[in-house]
């Protein structure tokens, strides 16, 4: 569904993607795995078009997408959705205001539809109630569910996740990440999730991805990547400070 | 002598970079103006806050300039027996200097310091990226009504100054140092033109113009988190002022 080809892109000196090869297959959890810092976010700032890059190119079926001139890549951009670190709420609005934000752009719904349709999804991620609340009055684990109702409120095809568990305990983690497979489940989306949270990887990923030092160094599904003998990725795994991946 | 002349490249270089994305953040903020669609409620809500929410900080410093303008001018113009053009003076004062650019810099430091400041937010928690994803153009959702709501409101906000500046003006020269009320008012009507007023509103338009964009351009590009909010807000405030008095002198000495 996406093909990432050759991707690079520097900033100043420093190399971030160094060629950057990846398939992401339609109807599937896409897990870029990677350590902070590695480029993950820049990787999937190139997806939705918030950075360009030097080289390379970025395939949305048949369409090129760093090569789309803005009017057109919007017109894609309808198709996505996207789940952002800190959820990206707008302070000044309502919950329900937040999530029927792209509705309100981009349909002719009337505010009767557009609750309609912000109720349901807000339901689908386990939130009944909190329609009139301001972001500010909401735990991180509920921006985040609000968030991703955001994302999925145009019925996207693609659904893309900034590090959903950062900042979260491990059982509001382990909360998101079955939030993350049931909605995938129900609504049969692709979903491209970049992380270093391992657990949350290998509970819902279809594929991993690991980036590193600019590069996919190994990819494969969850039992594959358990298994691996891949010094970096088997370091990565396992949580350990020695290894092929120094600490810099 | 090195370390002067890359302290020197370094200024000019943040100048002209500043000056170009400045133009830029204009083109673009033109364009999109008259791009379909328009959202009035963006535009109502955003004068709403530069306009409406800054009234009371403008009646305040146009009553009390008026005031302390004709009690100045009241005792300069004694010494050669000149009273009678207190109102003059301080009408023709308000109405192409002191109307224009005492609200221009207050509206600056109350709208201008706060739309930086909330751009800035925006950025660092990721709301402008979010707008972009979702296909909403960030320029024309969030930068376009703020510009709009300088340009209309910075005027508007002038007539007030200037109406409760020679409202002060009178009260004090009248009512406080007792120049006849109709001298006052007759002296002024004779020497103040359209024009006069003509020509403060216009500087208003300029300096509405500066504010929002400075504001917008510094909000729009803050980075370096919390931090980086509060540069943003302050930066913006002290070239949003610096530059209407430029353009302010630059204005007068073709008006004059």
């Amino acid at each position: 569904m996406i093909n990432i080809i050759d991707l690079k892109k520097s900033f100043g000196a420093k190399k971030i993607l160094d060629g950057v090869n990846l398939t992401i297959e339609k109807g599937q959890i896409t897990v870029i795995l990677g350590r902070s810092g590695v480029g993950k976010s820049v990787l999937i700032k190139h997806i939705v078009g918030l950075l360009r890059p030097d080289s390379g190119k970025i395939l949305f079926e048949d369409m090129e997408l760093t090569a789309m001139k803005e009017h057109d890549f919007n017109e894609v951009l309808k198709r996505f959705g996207m789940l952002f670190q800190g959820a990206a709420l707008f302070d000044s609005m309502t919950v329900a205001e937040n999530v029927g934000f792209p509705l309100r752009e981009h349909t002719d719904l009337s505010d009767a539809d557009i609750l309609k349709a912000v109720q349901e999804k807000l339901h689908r991620v386990g939130l009944v109630g909190i329609e009139d609340m301001m972001p500010a009055e909401l735990s991180g684990g509920m921006k985040k569910r609000v968030g991703l109702a955001r994302a999925i409120v145009m019925d996207p095809e693609i659904v893309l996740f900034d590090e959903p568990t950062t900042g979260q305990d491990p059982i509001m983690s382990d909360s998101v990440a079955d939030l993350i497979l049931e909605t995938q489940r129900a609504l049969k989306t692709t979903y491209v999730i970049i992380s270093h949270d391992i657990a949350l990887a290998l509970k819902v990923a279809d594929k991993i991805a690991m980036l590193h030092e600019g590069r996919i160094i190994a990819e494969g599904t969850s039992d594959e990547m358990r298994r691996t003998d891949n010094p970096m990725l088997r370091q990565f795994l396992d949580g350990k400070a020695t290894g092929p991946i120094k600490i810099y | 002598m090195k370390q002067y002349l890359e302290y020197l490249g370094t200024i000019t270089g943040n100048f002209v970079t500043t000056a170009g994305s400045l133009g830029l953040m204009l083109f673009k903020a033109v364009m999109y103006t008259f791009t379909p669609p328009i959202k009035f409620r963006n535009i109502f809500k955003q004068m709403e806050f530069v306009g409406v929410q800054s009234l009371f900080v403008v009646i305040l410093t146009g009553t009390f300039t008026g005031m302390v303008l004709a009690l100045q001018s009241y005792n300069a113009l004694k010494r050669f027996g000149a009273e009678s053009l207190v109102g003059p003076t301080v009408a023709l004062s308000i109405a192409r200097e002191l109307g224009p650019v005492l609200a221009g810099l207050m509206v600056t430091g109350r709208a201008g310091s706060a739309m930086a400041t909330e751009l800035g937010t925006m950025r660092v928690t990721e709301q402008i990226d979010a707008l972009y994803t979702m296909a909403v153009n960030p320029i024309k959702y969030l930068v376009v009504p703020r510009v709009l709501a300088g340009l209309l409101m910075f005027p508007l906000l002038t007539i007030v100054t200037d109406f409760v500046g020679f409202i002060g003006g009178y009260l004090v020269g009248v009512k406080l140092l007792g120049i006849n009320q109709g001298v006052f008012i007759g002296r002024t009507i004779d020497f103040v033109q359209v024009s006069d007023i003509v020509a403060g509103l216009t500087k208003s338009l300029v300096f509405g113009l500066i504010a929002a964009l400075v504001a917008c351009y510094y909000g729009f590009y803050t980075t370096g988190g919390a931090e980086g909010v509060g540069k943003s807000a302050t930066s913006s405030v002290v070239l949003a002022s610096v530059l209407i008095l430029i353009s302010d002198y630059l204005m007068s000495s073709f008006m004059a």
